[in-house]
């Protein structure tokens, strides 16, 4: 396992031509043992990143470290690290079993050491009873576990390196696959490092989620703090179902302005009056009688678990999340949690002077 | 309207469809819910003349259509793996249909430019597919069965190959699109909450069997089949097996009893039975005096942003809990979890529904 250390990365396809930065100037160290997981958007540049630690793609600029080894100009083998793809990758006319000793057969491993690590990920990922089948006649999402077995088979990878690996598993196998991975990460202690544009997936899996937009690093963060503290308006958007409620404000000292309505601020952040914007998860308002801001209802969604409201704020979609069985008036008041209100100016979250 | 009637399909000898009869209106949206391999796009390929069914008929407002080669019918499909004419521009790819029609340039040109409105692709027309991003392709792919106008139109997972952030736009988006159109509109997908977004009537489907057909929030609130709540629940369907014997529940393989449900369910037939319980129906605390406890070892907890889920061995089967708030359990502890009686869920044998006894007529 390995502490992955990024030193100035930048990435152009194609430099000569002045192809557009599909990676921007970058420097993370990423600890040994951690399990984090690059999200955002297609197009952001996660798997860019991702092709850079691994050694697929070597970059324009910066360098790659290992331990604080040098890996730049090494291939993916000789980084040693293991990977798992989209789509499966597997030997269609081996078996199951004979899928997964392969990587450790390269190795030159013992035959009853293949053996038992063999048998140890066969059941990790319920495959035990099919270890004999070829390949070829297995479902397509037997086949991905085989590809995520066969990247987890190996203990003495620096990193185990996922690119989108759920994407195309049925979601009541993507459950189990995911804590399997956990119980395997925290079993192992492997350095994972996985890309995904699903934020369930990015925040159930890692301790540590890296949020990318149009190629750079956005925050990187707990789940909690990406979730409470999104330090870029992007991020709170993006986090969520639905995302942040971002409402555009003029602010007056301590007062939010909507038109003729008075948001007052429990804090003061010590910025100069103008165009600001409050940050509102919908987890985080109530309808009220008599609190808060006028709201029109524009929509009400049953989704099953809770209510989808949409409400209208003179031109601005406020949605709420309400319960079911509560009854939805037409015209409304937006109560918002003051501990849950954070600030943004110019997209970027601006702390609190006092609490 | 389309009207399938104990439509059947064998492959090599395995069923692939098995007697589904399905009454799909005009003007709602039709949802195909079921996991991987249940059918669901075999089905979608038997309603556009793809296959032909082994046994059982196809109608069209009354009128059978299984002879009619998909060419003659007027059907429009999207799949999930985006699919483009990689030479041709986005406005010829959304025209490709209307050539084929022979219609007139005006005639073309004003119904690419209506459907372009509409996905918001104006910018893109003079572009090639391929340099859109994966989002934009599928909106070109939509548009062309926009521009169709055909009868049935069959979207077969369409947003799953897209951005989760993407996904939750156009689901919002794609009802209303073809909602003046007076079309038959047809959608599978495997995703409980995309359905539960989409709303319309919802046919679950199981193995090549349609388990239950309702509105999609009926469906979801009071399922009666077991593999219909199976089907709804994102993370999985908490179930364990009951016995009964002399009205006292108990474990099946344990034996262990468990306490309360005799009151819930009153007199029922000996025998085995499922019980099953949402995720999110699972609570730290009692909701109620006469909430159930269950105690169970915890595996693994994931964190989103706001909730948790919290994994535990209960009996021997997988359990989640999925509950509000940051809970960071340990794995390997104890813990104890409630449930209010209302949201229990008791399946007989057959996998049909026990009523409460205070329900019960």
């Amino acid at each position: 396992m390995a502490t992955i250390e990024l030193q100035n990365i930048a990435h152009q396809y194609d430099p000569q031509q002045g192809s557009p930065y599909a990676l921007r100037n970058l420097s993370e160290i990423w600890q040994d043992r951690g399990a984090y997981a690059l999200l955002g958007p297609s197009g952001c540049g996660k798997t860019t990143l991702l092709n850079i630690i691994s050694g697929l793609l070597r970059p324009s600029e910066g360098r790659v470290l290992f331990d604080s080894v040098d890996v730049t100009e090494l291939s993916p083998e000789q980084r040693n690290i293991a990977q798992v793809f989209q789509f499966p990758v597997v030997y269609d006319t081996l078996s199951v079993a004979e899928n997964l000793a392969f990587p450790l057969r390269n190795r030159g491993l013992p035959k009853a050491q293949i053996e038992s690590r063999v048998n140890e990920v066969l059941a990790m990922l319920d495959l035990s009873d099919r270890a004999e089948s070829i390949a070829s006649r297995l479902s397509a999402d037997d086949k991905q576990k085989i590809s995520l077995g066969r990247g987890l088979v190996r203990t003495d990878v620096k990193a185990v390196l996922f690119d989108e690996p759920l994407t195309v598993i049925d979601p009541h196998l993507k459950w189990h696959l995911r804590t399997e991975l956990k119980k395997i990460h925290r079993q192992f202690q492997h350095t994972m490092i996985y890309v995904t544009h699903d934020q369930t997936e990015a925040l159930t899996f890692a301790d540590k989620v890296i949020v990318m937009y149009e190629g750079s690093v956005v925050q990187i963060g707990t789940p909690p703090e990406l979730f409470q503290k999104p330090q870029h308006t992007f991020v709170g958007r993006f986090i969520g179902t639905p995302g942040m409620n971002i409402i555009k404000v003029n602010l007056r000292g301590n007062s939010a302005m909507l038109n003729d309505q008075v948001i007052t601020l429990a804090s003061s952040y010590g910025l100069t009056d103008g165009p600001a914007e409050l940050g509102i998860r919908p987890e985080y308002i109530e309808l009220s009688a008599d609190r808060g801001l006028r709201a029109a209802v524009v929509a009400v969604e049953d989704l099953g678990r809770h209510l989808l409201v949409r409400t209208r704020v003179d031109d601005q979609i406020i949605n709420v999340i309400a319960r079911n069985g509560d009854s939805i008036p037409e015209v409304t008041r937006l109560n918002f949690e003051s501990d849950k209100l954070i600030l943004f100016r110019d997209s970027r979250l601006v702390e609190p002077r006092t609490v | 309207m389309l009207e399938l009637q104990n439509v059947s399909l064998r492959v090599q000898g395995q069923s692939h469809i098995d007697e589904v009869s399905l009454q799909l209106d005009r003007g709602h949206l039709n949802l195909l819910l079921g996991p991987t391999l249940s059918g669901k796009t075999t089905l979608m390929r038997l309603m556009a003349g793809l296959e032909r069914p082994g046994s059982g008929d196809i109608l069209v407002d009354g009128v059978s259509v299984v002879g009619t080669p998909v060419q003659k019918r007027n059907v429009a499909m999207v799949y999930q793996q985006f699919i483009n004419y990689p030479t041709l521009t986005v406005f010829e790819n959304i025209a490709s249909p209307l050539r084929v029609a022979r219609l007139n340039a005006a005639e073309v040109a004003a119904r690419v430019q209506q459907a372009a409105d509409v996905l918001q692709l104006n910018d893109l027309l003079a572009r090639f597919p391929g340099e859109l991003s994966g989002g934009q392709q599928q909106r070109v792919a939509l548009a062309r069965a926009l521009v169709k106008q055909a009868d049935l139109v069959l979207l077969d997972e369409p947003l799953a190959n897209l951005d989760y952030k993407l996904r939750e736009e156009l689901r919002s988006e794609l009802p209303a699109l073809f909602a003046d159109q007076g079309v038959t509109l047809v959608y599978a997908t495997t995703e409980p909450a995309e359905a539960l977004a989409l709303g319309g009537m919802t046919a679950c489907l199981h193995e090549g069997r349609v388990i239950e057909y309702g509105p999609t929030l009926e469906l979801f609130k009071n399922p009666a089949r077991l593999q219909t709540a199976r089907s709804f629940s994102d993370p999985p369907l908490n179930v364990m097996q009951l016995g009964v014997r002399n009205q006292t529940f108990h474990e099946l393989l344990s034996n262990v009893p468990i306490d309360g449900l005799s009151q819930i369910y009153g007199t029922v037939t000996d025998g085995a039975y499922h019980l099953a319980i949402r995720p999110h129906h699972m609570n730290l605390q009692p909701v109620s005096d006469n909430s159930l406890k269950f105690t169970g070892t915890t595996t693994v907890t994931e964190l989103t942003g706001s909730e948790s889920y919290i994994h535990f061995d209960y009996g021997g089967n997988p359990w989640v809990a999925l509950v509000h708030g940051i809970v960071a359990a340990e794995s390997g502890k104890e813990m104890d979890f409630y449930v209010d009686p209302d949201n229990l869920f008791l399946f007989d044998v057959e996998q049909t529904l026990v009523p409460m006894a205070n329900t019960r007529s």
